[in-house]
């Protein structure tokens, strides 16, 4: 709670000031903040970043309906907006999630592709000097799960000398470092230290609360042990400029706590416990009288075997169609880029010749990772110059800028396998050179390319695989969510890898038709 | 002669290196003259054949085709160059047809990118042309579908469909089997019946005799001997003439 203390100050400002000010209601257009928070919301959406990869019970994808969000940070969302619409008299506001890496929420957060995270995100020092928090909208506490017949472990501490899994990036993450655990392994999503503690990788997962009972509740295989520990915050956060918002946000959750509509919602994903009762704010009675009330939620049951082809094989279809957009465009974008850049090397005055080369080394030589990550979060800030790109435009433009590097050597190679004859014959008929390179050169060299060009074709199918870094929601990206959420890693991995062979294949039975017919009338 | 010379070589020189291909030489060639180039491997007689229509460049004089010259500081693809080669065709000993086009697609791309005709117009011309070469069956066929003798006669049909003054052949029949030469060969007869100026460097003795009005023996880079077939090759002036066609008839 030590840590906690700067929130609840600002808080207890925040709080002193709307007791003396007037309801939302009488505020309609007077208040600044309410007209420039009307202005800044004139569009009706409320976007907010979330995981729903592996997210459960936060946010995940719902087996009954697969393109539907559901979790209880998807009902508090709800909740939310529901209130800001009458506190803000716009009756129009809704929720839009955005689909983001956990670990990348922040970034994308500066980055405006969402205004608010919602996603479990703890309230620590590290995270307060990225964003501004809301007050806390649950108090979560460290759960250490064991193997059912673990003997050796009774609380954390037994652990010092044991592998132990967390995630990463959380202040469970932090709390076994600074309590001295000599083997953390922390990967990037929830489900997997479970995972790994059921085949025996780890010995003891140590992670908040809701997730450890989703994980775990009801499976014979698991047992939790000793106290509960590190118990902390989660609120939601938002960028240090929009205060505005953050104020009007405060306001609607406390309204959600006084009327109990927060401890139905706990309730309804097994989530309430005697801790939250310390989300009321002391100088509100009535908010620890809404923890306190009687709640009558209906408590969801959700069940992974829900999960049936019929209701994951959509989303993968979907994306598999992403894939495959994704991969034409840049494809397309690769081969006019490497056409220029082979041009310009062959046949470029000097310097041109030498920024080819330059452009294919450093294109060939940098990482597509490093490539993608720099176009998305890097180019915002880059001084004068810097572009804000979608996602999807930096994915494009960043496989289109890659792939161009080997398509040009492509080019240049196939160029030159044309014999010089071909050109003399061109010109002795009066041909400028450039008619000479388009009419003759060019074809029978794009023949010859065409071979290696449909290899880097399927490659790019399966590199676009990627783009899930800059939260593009593709196909590999698209199962993992999937799986996580349904932990049916091999029975849609199967269907994953059938839909890349489905995509690859045919391409490379087009590439052999057309090196075989499209050949000039040779047999 | 008072008519003046259609193709005229002013002392060209040309070296690759160290080594001189051609040094300094001079030639006039008239309208509707036949000239069949003669001579050792190396002589220079190809290097001097290219340098007309500007395909190699040369280091020293000038090359005169009608109102446009070449000299040595012109580059491959100069406009002079260009402008020479709207009148002067060309045929290669290795074809070098274009793969990708039919037999009527070779004929007609350049009068439809160069000279601006239209498909129709082209193609029904190309026909012409292609019928007259004896290939009226082969208008579709790609050059990999075609023999040697019937690649050379697209070929030929391909430079006439310019409408050139000048033909320069280079070696074109050398790639072809003995019995495919006279394919060729009857096809040029008939253009030298049509009036145009043929500048054709050959191996064939027999054929030069009969078919050219001048026989140019080029050795060492230097032309050796010039003047009709009886003369040069059956009362041959120098002894390097002498020696090349004991050489080549044996």
């Amino acid at each position: 709670m030590k840590k906690f203390a700067p929130i609840s100050l600002r808080f207890f400002v925040l709080v002193a000031i709307l007791a003396v000010a007037p309801t939302a209601a009488d505020l309609q257009g007077d208040s600044p903040r309410v007209v420039r928070l009307r202005d800044r919301l004139a569009s009706n959406v409320l976007r907010w970043g979330g995981d729903a990869e592996g997210g459960a019970p936060f946010q995940f994808h719902d087996p009954e309906q697969p393109d539907k969000l559901v979790g209880f940070e998807v009902d508090l969302v709800d909740a939310l907006v529901e209130q800001l619409r009458s506190q803000l008299d716009l009756p129009q506001l809704h929720a839009e999630f955005v689909q983001y890496d956990w670990v990348s929420l922040p970034l994308g957060l500066e980055k405006q592709d969402f205004d608010l995270i919602v996603s479990g995100l703890e309230i620590t020092d590290e995270n307060r000097a990225k964003l501004i928090f809301s007050r806390p909208y649950y108090v979560y506490s460290l759960a250490l799960t064991v193997r059912a017949d673990e003997t050796r472990v009774k609380s954390v501490e037994d652990c010092l000398k044991l592998r132990v899994g967390t995630l990463s990036g959380s202040a469970a993450q932090t709390y076994l470092q600074e309590l001295g655990v000599e083997q953390i392994t922390a990967p990037d999503g929830q489900i997997e230290s479970y995972q790994d503690l059921a085949l025996g990788r780890v010995d003891a997962v140590l992670l908040d609360l809701p997730i450890a009972i989703y994980n775990t509740a009801d499976d014979p295989r698991f047992k939790f042990v000793g106290p509960r520990v590190g118990q902390g915050h989660y609120g939601l956060g938002l960028r240090p400029t929009d205060d505005d918002l953050a104020a009007a946000i405060d306001e609607a959750l406390s309204e959600l706590i006084r009327t109990g509509r927060i401890r139905q919602i706990y309730a309804k994903w097994k989530m309430w416990n005697e801790d939250q009762l310390q989300l009321a704010s002391g100088d509100r009675p009535a908010e620890a009288a809404g923890l306190r009330g009687a709640t009558e939620a209906t408590v969801v049951t959700t069940n992974r075997e829900a999960w049936t082809f019929s209701r994951y094989a959509p989303p993968l279809f979907a994306a598999a169609g992403v894939t495959v957009a994704l991969t034409f465009v840049s494809m397309a974008l690769a081969m006019l880029i490497g056409l220029i850049v082979a041009v310009c090397r062959l046949y470029g005055p000097g310097p041109i010749r030498w920024l080819a080369l330059a452009y294919v080394e450093f294109f060939r030589g940098i990482p597509l990772l490093l490539l993608l990550t720099f176009l998305y979060y890097g180019l915002p800030h880059v001084p004068y110059m810097g572009v804000d790109l979608a996602a999807w435009q930096a994915a494009i433009i960043g496989f289109g800028l890659n792939y161009a590097a080997f398509e040009a050597e492509i080019y240049r190679s196939s160029i030159q396998s044309v014999p010089r004859g071909q050109w003399e014959a061109a010109r002795s008929l009066g041909m400028d050179d450039m008619t000479a390179f388009r009419r003759v050169i060019f074809p029978q060299a794009f023949r010859t390319a065409l071979g290696p060009m449909t290899n880097d074709f399927v490659a790019m199918f399966k590199d676009t695989s990627l783009v899930s870094v800059i939260a593009v929601v593709e196909l590999t990206k698209q199962y993992q969510i999937l799986a996580r959420t349904s932990l049916k890693f091999t029975e849609i991995g199967l269907l994953t890898a059938a839909l890349y062979l489905a995509m690859s294949i045919p391409l490379g039975y087009l590439a052999r038709y057309l090196e075989e017919n499209w050949n000039f009338g040779h047999k | 002669m008072t008519q003046p010379a259609i193709v005229e070589l002013r002392d060209v020189t040309k070296r690759y290196h160290d080594k001189t291909i051609l040094d300094a030489v001079s030639i006039a060639i008239r309208p509707g003259e036949i000239t069949a180039m003669i001579g050792p491997s190396g002589g220079g007689k190809s290097t001097l054949l290219r340098s007309i229509n500007g395909l190699n460049t040369i280091d020293g004089g000038e090359v005169i085709v009608g109102e446009n010259r070449i000299t040595q500081n012109a580059t491959q693809s100069n406009d002079a160059a260009r402008r020479i080669r709207r009148t002067v065709g060309m045929v290669f000993q290795d074809f070098q047809l274009f793969p990708h086009l039919t037999a009527l697609g070779n004929v007609c791309e350049a009068p439809i990118r160069v000279a601006g005709k239209s498909r129709r117009e082209a193609e029904s011309r190309g026909r012409e042309l292609l019928k007259q070469v004896g290939l009226g069956e082969r208008f579709d066929h790609y050059p990999s579908q075609l023999s040697g003798g019937q690649k050379q006669r697209v070929a030929i049909a391909r430079a006439l469909a310019m409408d050139p003054q000048v033909l320069l052949c280079d070696e074109i029949t050398c790639a072809l089997d003995p019995e495919l030469k006279h394919e060729v060969l009857d096809v040029l007869e008939d253009l030298r019946r049509e009036g145009l100026t043929l500048i054709m460097v050959t191996h064939e003795i027999g054929f030069a005799r009969r078919a050219a009005d001048r026989v140019v023996v080029l050795a060492g880079g230097k032309i050796v001997e010039d003047g009709p077939p009886a003369q040069v090759l059956d009362a041959p002036q120098t002894e390097r003439t002498q020696r090349f066609l004991q050489n080549v008839l044996g």
